[in-house]
């Protein structure tokens, strides 16, 4: 197989991997690095690309995979991984500013959530997989994935209602 | 598209029971600029999910063809080796025999051959006399033959 054929194969969806990869491990930096180490990983196997049934799907899992074991490499050596991802914002408006905030909000309340319902909304909501897809992605039975969806977006609603109403952060 | 609609498809939402082709309403929904005003909290959520579909990965990826080593080539440089080796060696010897102890006359060569030859034979034959000892020997050991019969009596009286 040559680069171009695995880019071909690879290209749509890199980014899919990156989100994921940003979702669980939330720093841009080291959800890069583990982009990196995944799409790397599928090269160095490449011999094996044709076997598997579904290149996309195999690829998250061990997205998945790769960053539970970053995030307990990390937790064993006490170390907190600290984001600091700075934006520059070019659209000072009043307007921007407030949409960008609540919008920024809504990130935060996602991190809050429990590592698989942040998973799992990232699959469901930002990348619109089937949830049959997700279940297999993440090994799960197709109604957890629902319960757990079902949970995770009724957290967020019920936060931002609230700060909605309140205003309170 | 009718409020009613989109509130019945946010419970859905909600349940988890929605289609992706009802989400993809509600994300249309609530990307518009202005929404109904109780349900303002949820455009935050769903421009989120928007925005952040957009972010993309754009580092490079070191992508290195692994060289496997072709050890079949191993042999090949060690016949070029072998036959590099040969080539020399021969080319040696034919070069220069002095220096390799042999001898680029023949005659000379013939005389030296016999000179050695005579040397081997005279200490061949020092080596012959001595041996001449071993024929007492021989003679000790005809003696003792006659062990045997004594053994062939014993054993005879230790039968009975």
């Amino acid at each position: 197989m040559t680069q171009t054929e695995f880019l071909n194969i690879v290209m749509p969806f890199k980014d899919k991997v990156f989100r994921l990869a940003k979702r669980l491990l939330v720093s841009t930096e080291e959800a890069e690095d583990a982009t990196q180490e995944v799409l790397l990983k599928l090269w160095n196997n490449k011999a094996k690309i044709k076997e598997y049934k579904n290149v996309e799907a195999f690829s998250m899992t061990m997205t998945k995979n790769f960053c539970f074991d970053k995030l307990k490499s990390k937790q064993a050596q006490n170390l907190k991984i600290v984001h600091s991802n700075y934006e520059e914002k070019n659209t000072p408006l009043q307007k921007q500013v407030e949409l960008n905030d609540s919008v920024n909000w809504v990130g935060k309340i996602i991190e809050e959530l429990p590592e698989q319902q942040r998973m799992i909304i990232q699959l469901r909501d930002i990348e619109e997989y089937d949830l049959d897809e997700i279940a297999k992605m993440l090994d799960m039975k197709n109604t957890a994935v629902r319960v757990a969806l079902s949970r995770a977006r009724k957290t967020i609603r019920e936060k931002l209602t609230n700060t909605h109403n309140y205003g309170i952060k | 598209m009718v409020l009613n609609n989109i509130e019945k498809l946010l419970e859905k939402y909600e349940n988890g029971e929605t289609t992706l082709k009802e989400e993809q309403q509600l994300k249309n929904y609530f990307s518009q600029e202005t929404v109904a005003p109780h349900l303002e909290m949820y455009k935050p959520m769903f421009n989120y999910f928007l925005v952040n579909k957009q972010e993309q990965f754009t580092k490079d990826v070191p992508l290195k063809t692994k060289r496997i080593f072709n050890y079949k080539w191993i042999s090949v440089a060690a016949v070029a080796v072998l036959m590099l080796g040969f080539y020399f060696n021969n080319s040696i010897i034919t070069d220069d025999c002095n220096e390799l102890g042999t001898y680029c006359e023949p005659e000379q060569a013939l005389e030296e051959v016999t000179k050695q030859l005579a040397m081997i034979s005279n200490h061949f034959n020092k080596g012959t006399q001595a041996v001449g000892y071993l024929k007492e020997v021989d003679k000790g050991t005809a003696a003792l033959g006659y062990l045997n019969e004594v053994e062939n009596t014993t054993s005879i009286i230790f039968k009975k």
